[in-house]
């Protein structure tokens, strides 16, 4: 099976699923192919994905569901402060006198901005350093390995608030920064998924037929090994945007006049005991949006590992 | 087994090392504001003042000096002074109290709650606690901490209070409360680690009760109890320990929000403060004790994989 896989070219589009893994059901379907079967018919997987495709349009577009920008100066009137919600002013006014609603919708765009920057910063750092830890071993392996444990010691909040310190708060830079301090996660689960995959036949097979150290990394350990990452990264995006909004909360991620729902708990939680929905509002689409990505990585996960069924 | 331990310690070494090291070039040698100008606050610092604290200091040695300097001192116990001269090791043990009561109590609810929990959907695999476990762990994880934070606060420490007349958790931390005072924080804290636990005991313990010797033990005729205790649950603790340990450090850094929430003033709290004023010395301080009482969970987490499972031994 693994021989006339290497011998037979590869179909255009077929590349990543060409990959050994041994398939449970008789019929020509990949690991792939199933999973994306599997997630048509899953109603988490649907629910989560619509509403990640309501929160891409919000963020891609906000003024389509807003009457004005929350950064126009006529924006906020102070006598209009901590208001109730009303017909007109669906989730009320804040303590400055804005429109919570506007302001909530114009948040989502730096949440997405720092879940989707972060996570492709990571998998990409993360993902290249393990399958160069894992396909070299030796003293690479060990180095890099070390070095993981190092930044698993240091708490992420912690972290966090020590380079960003040092820098403009905006939702580029808390990226960097989550990126810098959650690489090591993907890195281990590269490395331990090319570790298992490195010995197996196909790669003993593509070596005797004289495939150089490049091609078998990309074409045989890479599309094998990648599943696992892509589930974690998944289901990390949301944790990333809940990680920006604790930054942001405690004052050193995005910084005014910048809109982050993170920022807006943390002026609403002043007046909290008096102002409930000053604070509920943004902090209900916080937790929409973490859900609805945690949804999606859930059922990717579920679909792309059937030792869980 | 004691050479083991030996080994793991000496391991540890380099990763504490690496860990201060790291945090002290991030505090010291990141570009920013001048701590002796932050010191004399909006007015220009008086450069001969200044000049004599960059002296006693050492702040105008080369980097790797000044971490040699403070590492040195560390293993002697000195942790050094912070810039307005008190010292740090004092700042740290008066908080540290606090936040290492706050995080054992959160350690104690994640760790029952979340077994049990996750032992009941696993047994019920399918049925409604199962799915109940399912979706309120989903909500759980996706709500951040500082929003369950000032929910609970509002709910249980207020509203229950004036609305019910049931005074029993106090929307601020009261320190003449004793134990009482920690159980809403450190359930606060414990929420999100809770509900990944329970979601891997669930996991865990679903696979283990498939394999043969729990079938087997069934067959036996051993009583269902048994059975899940002794065969299943064991086998299945091995992730689930794993996670507790390495959760027990993530507690105590995470603690900086929930100590922020419920006026807490222990070392998270220290630590942001330290961050913002440019306290080199009480965060690197803060950090290092910090990474110890990971590294020392981990390695507690290590040599317990010996008891759950005879066939690990170390040589």
């Amino acid at each position: 099976m693994t021989d006339t896989q290497i011998a037979g070219a590869p179909s255009a589009g077929a590349v990543v699923s060409k990959g050994g893994r041994k398939k449970k059901k008789d019929r020509e379907a990949s690991l792939w192919s199933d999973a994306i079967d599997d997630l048509r018919r899953n109603p988490v997987f649907l629910i989560g994905a619509f509403l990640v495709l309501c929160l891409l349009v919000i963020s891609a577009v906000p003024q389509w569901f807003t009457d004005g920008s929350p950064f126009d100066s006529t924006a906020c009137v102070l006598q209009d402060s901590l208001k109730t919600p009303s017909a007109e002013h669906w989730f009320g006014y804040d303590i400055q006198g804005c429109d919570v609603y506007t302001r909530t919708v114009w948040a989502a765009r730096n949440s997405v901005i720092v879940g989707i920057v972060t996570t492709t910063l990571v998998t990409v750092i993360g993902g290249a350093l393990g399958l160069l830890a894992g396909w070299t071993g030796g003293i690479v392996d060990s180095i890099l390995s070390r070095f993981t444990e190092i930044f698993f010691a240091i708490p992420l909040l912690l972290g966090g608030m020590l380079i960003m310190s040092a820098l403009p708060g905006n939702a580029w830079t808390v990226s960097l920064v989550l990126a810098i301090l959650g690489w090591p996660q993907i890195f281990r689960i590269m490395r331990s998924s090319v570790l298992q995959n490195k010995n197996n036949d196909y790669v003993v097979a593509a070596r005797a037929l004289g495939a150089g150290t490049l091609r078998i990394t990309l074409r045989h350990i890479l599309p094998n090994a990648i599943a696992p990452v892509i589930v974690v990264g998944a289901i990390s995006l949301g944790v990333y945007i809940s990680a920006e909004a604790a930054l942001s909360y405690l004052g050193i991620g995005v910084q005014p006049p910048e809109i982050s729902w993170g920022l807006m708990v943390s002026d609403a939680s002043v007046r909290w005991l008096q102002a409930p929905h000053v604070l509920l509002f943004p902090a209900v689409a916080l937790s929409i949006t973490v859900l609805a990505f945690i949804m999606v990585g859930d059922a990717v996960r579920d679909a792309l590992d059937p030792k869980l069924r | 087994m004691g050479r083991y331990l030996i080994r793991r310690l000496i391991q540890a070494i380099p990763v504490l090392l690496g860990a201060t090291f790291l945090i002290y070039l991030l505090t010291f040698a990141m570009p920013g504001a001048d701590p002796i100008q932050l010191l004399a606050g909006e007015k220009k610092a008086d450069p001969l003042v200044a000049a004599m604290l960059r002296e006693k200091y050492h702040l105008d040695d080369p980097f790797l000096l000044q971490y040699w300097n403070y590492i040195t001192g560390v293993f002697q116990g000195d942790f050094g002074e912070t810039l307005s001269g008190r010292k740090v090791l004092d700042m740290i043990t008066e908080a540290f109290p606090y936040t290492m009561n706050l995080a054992i109590v959160a350690f104690v609810i994640e760790a029952i709650v979340g077994v049990v929990a996750g032992i009941m959907a696993a047994l019920r695999r399918g049925k409604f606690i199962d799915q109940l476990v399912l979706i309120s762990t989903l909500l759980v994880i996706s709500i951040p901490v500082f929003v369950t934070g000032f929910v609970l606060q509002l709910t249980l420490g207020v509203k229950l209070k004036n609305e019910w007349g049931i005074d029993f958790f106090s929307p601020s931390f009261n320190e003449a409360d004793g134990f009482r005072a920690y159980l809403l924080p450190a359930f606060v804290l414990a929420s999100t680690s809770l509900a990944y636990v329970a979601r891997l005991t669930r996991t865990s313990l679903m696979e283990t009760m498939r394999a043969d010797y729990v079938r087997t033990a069934t067959a036996k005729g051993l009583p269902r109890r048994r059975v899940v205790v002794n065969h299943g649950l064991r086998n299945a603790m091995i992730p689930i320990v794993t996670f507790l340990g390495a959760d027990l450090g993530g507690l105590m850094g995470g603690a900086v929000i929930t100590e922020r929430i419920f006026n807490i003033h222990g070392v998270g709290g220290l630590l942001a403060k330290s961050v913002y004023l440019k306290e080199g010395a009480v965060v690197v301080g803060g950090v290092t004790l910090l990474v110890l009482v990971y590294l020392i969970a981990n390695l507690i987490v290590d040599l317990l994989y010996a008891v759950l499972d005879p066939r690990i031994r170390y040589a």
